[in-house]
This record gives structure tokens, sequence and C-alpha cells, in this order.
């Protein structure tokens, strides 16, 4: 991940509640309580994130979020939604 | 088998290209035709073919796009010589494509049911004609070729959060091992890229192609644009959101991967052959088997495939060497899965590691090697439609 990323990948299963450690590239690493259970590749936030902002993975944008994200919240299709291929979005 | 790095024992054709493999193709130009080809190909061992339900009521570049698919499928160089096979009053004729494929040289025949009398006879012609060919094929000796020769095509299925992490970057990494031995690398899946345009545009060779990168992508996203839908109804797919992918973008960043670090050359239509050797961006849609067809079709000995979900894909003209994103899933698909990548994740092997990996698995696979998706008959194929059916 990069220092810019706003959310995190688990590489297993990981229990609510748990506190896990985000290595971050070439900066400090992170201590974030996961709020619920995030399932093996799945995001959660390292910050809280505010409805309507970017979110980032690998340092670019990965869509936008649809609600106030906490940190350690699951980040997904709920509270994600991608910008681009949106034909629904246009008006009719 | 011995295996010198760097080089492979392949098939020399006659305009100099080189085969990893020497089947027969019974090609068949219609829908009309594909289950008469089927039986051909049951009756005689060395032959290959495929079912599809193209050929008739195409027009404009629905019709060049399909014709260049077939005609691209005949020319591979893993392919000795190519039945035709067409039923007689369709748009594709057997004729047409059997002429456009003679160019390079490998023997062609082309066999119409309607001229000959029905399925029957045209099983009987096209049988003995195809026996006479798989004979030839077999006396042509192996010789040693250079991985400069090669055309890999690259690809992602059932993308899991893991193909950004591992396998994907791993490809990346052989990717520019081809480029750098002076071969030729295919990236396709225009739709995967989507997001991920500007991170490409960047490494393009020149303006020219840097134009045509945001050229393809701004007329796949349109294409969802115009249909007033939402692209993720249909991409990432209901597996891949289930593997904790959330938006195309997402996906898109990990698909890139793929391209690892190599300029990139060229950016050619679907089933083109590329005219430039490095890195060339084929654009296709994210279909897996349809993508899979273009790039075999523009050339490709070898594909490989990296999967977090697990896929059985394979051609029926080119090893598909499919790579596990993930262990669970490659202990799971043991059927399928050729080689894992899922170590990267556990921190047992490097990108760079397991790419070294592949490119060793790629010069076995060229010699002879069978893969898991050769061995289990898996003869996918596809064509990417752009109109409709009249």
């Amino acid at each position: 991940m990069k220092s810019i990323d706003n959310v995190a990948v688990t590489l297993q299963d990981v229990p609510p509640k748990s506190n896990v450690i985000v290595n971050v590239p070439n900066d400090l690493s992170l201590r974030i309580t996961l709020k619920e259970q995030i399932l093996f590749g799945h995001k959660f936030a390292v910050r809280p994130i505010k409805k309507g902002d970017e979110i980032l993975k690998y340092g670019e944008i990965i869509g936008k979020a649809t609600k106030d994200i906490e940190e350690g919240e699951h980040v997904h299709v709920h509270n994600l939604e991608g910008i681009r291929g949106r034909g629904d979005k246009v008006e009719k | 088998m011995k295996n010198n790095e760097g080089e492979f024992l392949g098939y020399r054709r006659p305009d100099g290209k080189v085969g990893v493999r020497n089947h027969v193709l019974i090609l068949p130009t219609i829908t009309c035709a594909t289950q008469t080809a089927q039986r051909i190909t049951e009756l005689v061992q060395g032959t290959v073919t495929f079912i599809h339900q193209h050929g008739c009521a195409q027009v404009g570049v629905d019709y060049e796009q399909t014709f260049r698919t077939y005609v691209g499928l005949g020319k591979n160089p893993n392919v000795y010589g190519v039945i035709v096979l067409g039923l007689g009053c369709e748009t594709h004729q057997a004729r047409s494509v059997a002429t456009e494929i003679a160019k390079c040289g490998k023997p062609v025949e082309s066999i119409s049911i309607q001229d000959h009398g029905g399925t029957l006879s045209t099983i009987a012609e096209g049988a003995k004609a195809a026996a006479k060919l798989v004979q030839e094929a077999s006396t042509q000796m192996k010789e040693w070729c250079n991985f400069s020769e090669l055309i890999i095509g690259t690809e992602c299925g059932g993308s899991d959060a893991c193909s950004g992490l591992s396998a994907n970057p791993a490809v990346g990494s052989v990717s520019d091992m081809i480029v750098e031995l002076g071969g030729t690398s295919i990236l396709a899946e225009t739709t995967e890229l989507i997001g991920a345009e500007h991170l490409l545009a960047k490494r393009a060779a020149n303006d020219q192609v840097a134009k045509r990168v945001y050229e393809v992508i701004h007329a796949m996203e349109n294409r969802s644009i115009k249909m007033g839908v939402d692209i993720r109804t249909g991409n990432p797919s209901p597996g891949n959101i289930a593997g904790g992918l959330s938006s195309l973008e997402e996906k898109s960043l990990g698909a890139a991967n793929k391209s690892g670090k190599s300029i990139l050359n060229e950016l050619i239509d679907y089933a083109e052959e590329p005219k430039v050797k490095g890195l060339v961006w084929m654009d296709t849609p994210g279909h897996d088997i349809e993508q899979l067809t273009g790039m075999v079709a523009g050339g490709a000995q070898v594909v490989l495939f990296t999967t977090g979900r697990g896929t059985p894909t394979g051609s029926p003209i080119a090893p598909v060497i499919k790579i596990s994103t993930n262990t669970s899933m490659f202990e799971k698909m043991g059927d399928n899965m050729d080689l894992n990548a899922g170590t990267i994740i556990e921190g047992k092997e490097t990108v760079e590691e397991v790419g070294k990996r592949i490119l060793h698995e790629i010069g076995l696979v060229s010699s002879g090697k069978l893969t898991k998706a050769e061995i289990l008959k898996q003869h996918d194929f596809g064509i990417w439609r752009i109109g409709p059916t009249f």
C-alpha cells in the first residue's frame, strides 16, 4: 500500500475488535482496531473517511464513499461506489 | 525435459514464425458447420476445433472483426495446417477465409457442406484431408528457438483482492523479462483498465499510443454510459465482489499490474497481429474467453492466466498457464491450476522469484509440456461481437 491510502487489505480472515498493525512502506506503521469481521482480501478504513471522499488504494482512486466511514470499518460495495462507467448517473 | 534458459523447442513455419504446438485446425466459419467440424476431430487425432455461434448475417466492422479473428486463428503459428469448413450460403465464406490464411504459406483446404452433398460426405472428405495433414505435421522436426520469437498473452479472470498483490505483479515481472529478451507481451481487457489508463498512458512510447489509450478507454466506458447502466452490474462480477473488489477502478488497478513496467509500444485492435515487439495493448473486453480468443488470433503462442476465484479456461490452439493468486484456491482447484503465486501473500517468495518460476514454465510449456487446460481438453472460444446480428 501507499502512505496516502485510506484503506488497507487483510491477508486473512480477521475477527471483530482485533487490533491489527498496518505496515506502510517507507512510513510509520498504523495500529487499527477493527470494528467488525474483515474477511480475507477485503478492505478496512485506516482513518475516518467522509461521505463523498475519494477512497485511495495503491495510491490511486478506486471510488468514493457513499456514507461516513469510521477507522477500522469494513469498506466495500455498501459504502464505496465506483465513479467510472456510471451510465446510471446520466440524466435521461 | 532439457530446458535451455531463454530457449524452447518449437516448430518453424513457412513464414518464419514459430509454433509451440503442431495442431491441425478444423476451422468452421459458420455456426452451422461446427457440429461437422467436431465429428472430424473425434475421428482424427491431432486435430482441434471450436464451437461458436458466428459467421452469418454479420455486417460492417462486426463482419470484419469476426473475419479477422478466423484468419488470425488459422495463421497462429501453433497451427500446422487448416481445414476451413463452411456450410456454403453464409456471409463468412470458407473460401475467402482459406485464401487469406494460405498467404502465410501453410497448407490450407476449404470444404463446404452444401458442395460436398451433406454432413456424412463432408465428414468423410474433411477427415481424409485432416488425416493427411496430421501425418505431414507429425514428420516436422522441432528446433531450438529463442524467446524473442514468442508472443505471450496475459490475462486475469475470476480476480480477487490478491490478484493485484501476487499473481498480477508476478506476471508483470515476467512480461518485463519477455520484453527484455526481445519478445512480445500482450496486455488486454480494456474494460479492466478503466481507472488505470493514466498510468499506462504515461508509459506510452509516443503521443500517438498515449492518445489511443484514452480513445479505447473512453469508447469502452461510453458503451455502458450509452446503455444507461452502472458498469458494476457486469464488472466487477459477483465473484470479484465476494473476493473483496469493490469497484471497477479497484479491479483495473490490480489488472494493470500484469503489464509490468515496460514501455507501451503499440495499441492494436481486437484479433490484430502486433506490428512491433515489446509490450502491446490489445483492445478487448474483460470477458475472459473473448479476450483469450482475440489474443490467440493476434498470434499469441502461450497465454498466462491469473485467477483468484479459480477457472478452467483454455484454448484449442494455445497452451494457457493458469496461475493462482492464493494458496487455498491452488489447493482446492488443483485440477485446473498450473502454478501458485499465493506464496507472495504468505511472504515465502518475492514477486521476482515467482516471475522467474513462471518464465521457466513458459520454456517448458513452449517445448511441449502440457498445461492442465490442455490435458482437460478445455477448448474455450468466443468472439467479441461489436454489432447486431441481422
